[in-house]
């Protein structure tokens, strides 16, 4: 007698899938636990954890952005490999606003946030034509190059960086204005991912040539979600100057570039829950293996390879599919 | 004539010379990609791997060097062949999952190194021969003038290679189009898997010979990887022939700005060429084959 296993929608997914979902409390809680819990987890964590954890928290919450940054473009048919990028140019941003024009954090950080979004687009321009590793490898390098550029050059401070930033008001301050920006981020473009805007990025990645037959110009949909990957970024880099009150090379150190796709494929690449969800795994994890010092890279690289390879669809997928149904050994008819 | 004329000269000579290592890093990283698309974004940690390897056989196990260097190409291989085998075989064809599966393992592997702190003056592989020459009024030292021998050597053996042996010629077909190629009884998973080994036993050689003109360290892959990168960018990924040219231009473009303008200078150098070849011709400068592939 052979068997198979079968994966069979449940009951209540299908019952709260339309309007008689608000029939019961159950489907109700059904549909609302899995985008509550998240929320009230976010607004909850920062008052009820120590001052390490929260510093951690901070992390987690720049590394989620980070990631969802990375989910967008990689959801456009462009993966970076340079996140550093954003981060490292919307710090320098913040910070020479800052600095040299004495501009408060919360001036500088919003224009600092679409300005780094411009110029990473504008930046990155010349290789919107590139497809798939083409990309990944132009923007692994741009990162690298533009640490020697400071360093050559000597601008902005050269190897020392600036630092004597202006911090943000309060630690309150600090944790809920990153945990909230978190939040909509994962919400609001969640929701545009699944509208039919989202829909023209989905198809670039899909299949360009078809998406150019219908009349669509792949190119300025390519810049547009740059830009705003870019903006996404930049502001984690602008935060992050004035929680550190400093900006220097280390801005574009590659674990900015390393951290997010780490989180994004241990959590599931393509939702943009998954990459704040492997942000909310990987982060608490490095800093439990924070004894094992310069250790800690090599375990996310091996946690790289172990899900590329054994777990490709991550952890949220995987969780969600557990949600919304189950499985069953069912006979094959012989 | 006089002294500009043999800085020219001596400028020249080193471009040259930069010129080889270039090349010599580039070609097993484009061999691999020439011939199964597979990025080995892992090549810098196989050249680090190599030099450490070849360090520790020497100086902790003091095997002779002939068998060190022969162990340590082999090790090599055998790495790629086994990283191919059970990793890459199973994300092969996703070309961004083997692109951050060969990632990682690079970085596990040159972030394990610098873990152990193995930096500083000591750790270097010896020379060949420790002797230098005068030519044309410049201090040129033997090991240089082996990297530049050693790199026309291989890319005229590698040609040869391609050209004249049963594997070569099965590499070529794997390159052109996989599936005819399978039609005609060629392995493919086979060819693949080869040509990482092949690019990571080059790997290996080019750290013998590039290695002993400074010292061993992890953030070396990193230059490698970048560096092997920017010149198979520019000269058109896959492309023998490109990377040929790529190195000449690279190469030459830091040298002199190294000696006219300011050694800081020299990274930017490169960010620009790879930068203007993209915005003007976006699949390298020697790459048609798979031009829909790369760019759209």
């Amino acid at each position: 007698m052979k068997k198979r296993k079968e994966r069979i929608d449940r009951g209540i997914k299908v019952r709260s899938s339309d309007i008689f979902a608000l029939l019961s409390w159950r489907e109700m809680l059904y549909l609302a636990a899995p985008r509550v819990l998240p929320v009230v987890a976010c607004m909850a964590l920062p008052i009820l954890l120590d001052p390490y954890w929260q510093k951690v928290l901070l992390s987690v919450a720049v590394v989620a952005l980070l990631a969802i940054s990375w989910d967008i473009i990689a959801q456009t048919g462009m993966v970076s490999l340079g996140q550093a990028l954003f981060f490292g140019v919307g710090a320098y941003c913040s910070g020479v606003m800052n600095h040299y024009w004495g501009l408060s954090p919360m001036l500088s950080i919003p224009i600092a946030s679409v300005m780094g979004g411009l110029i990473c687009t504008v930046i990155l321009l010349p290789v919107l034509r590139l497809r798939g590793i083409y990309f990944s490898m132009v923007t692994l390098i741009i990162p690298l190059i533009l640490v020697r550029i400071v360093e050559a050059t000597k601008i902005f401070g050269g190897t020392e960086g600036l630092s004597g930033m202006t911090p943000l008001p309060s630690k309150w301050v600090e944790l809920y204005l990153i945990v909230i920006v978190l939040l909509c981020a994962l919400f609001g473009f969640r929701r545009m991912m699944n509208s039919d805007y989202g829909l023209v990025l989905k198809g670039i990645n899909d299949n360009d040539r078809s998406v150019i037959n219908a009349g669509i110009n792949i190119y300025w949909f390519k810049a547009q979600s740059l830009f705003i990957a870019g903006v996404i970024g930049a502001f984690c880099g602008a935060f992050m100057t004035h929680v550190y009150m400093f900006v220097g090379m280390p801005v574009f150190a590659l674990d900015y570039s390393i951290l997010p796709i780490a989180a994004a494929v241990v959590g599931g690449p393509g939702t943009l829950a998954g990459a704040t969800f492997g942000a909310f795994i990987l982060v608490p994890l490095s800093e439990v293996l924070r004894g094992f010092g310069g250790l800690r890279i090599v375990f996310y690289g091996a946690f790289l390879v172990i899900f590329i390879v054994a777990l490709p669809e991550g952890i949220f997928h995987y969780i969600q599919r557990k949600y919304h149904q189950f499985e069953r050994w069912a006979e094959v008819a012989e | 004539m006089g002294e500009n004329y043999f800085m020219l000269i001596g400028t020249s000579l080193y471009a040259l010379i930069n010129t080889a290592i270039l090349a010599l890093m580039a070609i097993g990283f484009n061999l691999t990609f020439g011939i199964s698309g597979v990025a080995n974004f892992a090549y810098g940690a196989f050249y680090v791997l190599a030099a450490y390897g070849l360090w520790g056989m020497l100086n902790l196990l003091h095997f002779p060097y002939p068998v060190a260097v022969a162990l340590a190409v082999i090790a090599n291989v055998l790495l790629g062949a086994l990283i191919y085998r059970f990793v890459l075989l199973r994300v092969r064809g996703q070309a961004l999952s083997e692109v951050i599966a060969t990632f990682g393992i690079g970085l596990a592997i040159l972030e394990l190194f610098s873990y152990f702190g193995w930096v500083g003056f000591e750790y270097t592989l010896p020379v060949f021969l420790d002797k230098s020459f005068i030519i044309a009024g410049t201090y040129v030292d033997f090991q240089r003038l082996a990297i530049l021998g050693f790199s026309a050597v291989l890319i005229m053996a590698l040609w040869w290679f391609t050209h004249h042996t049963a594997i070569g010629l099965a590499f070529r077909g794997i390159a052109q189009d996989e599936r005819t190629a399978l039609t005609f009884g060629i392995d493919s998973d086979w060819i693949a898997m080869l040509s990482v080994s092949f690019g990571a036993g080059i790997a290996a050689l080019a750290a013998l010979f590039i290695i002993p003109l400074g010292s061993i360290a992890p953030g070396e892959g990193y230059d490698v990887l970048i560096k092997a990168l920017a010149v198979c960018i520019i000269g058109g990924l896959g492309s023998t022939g490109g990377v040929i040219v790529a190195s000449f231009i690279v190469g030459f473009a830091e040298r002199f700005t190294d000696t006219y303008i300011g050694s800081h200078w020299t990274m930017i150098v490169s960010l620009a060429a790879i930068l203007l070849v993209l915005v003007i011709k976006p699949s390298g400068l020697f790459g048609k084959q798979k031009e829909l592939e790369e760019r759209i």
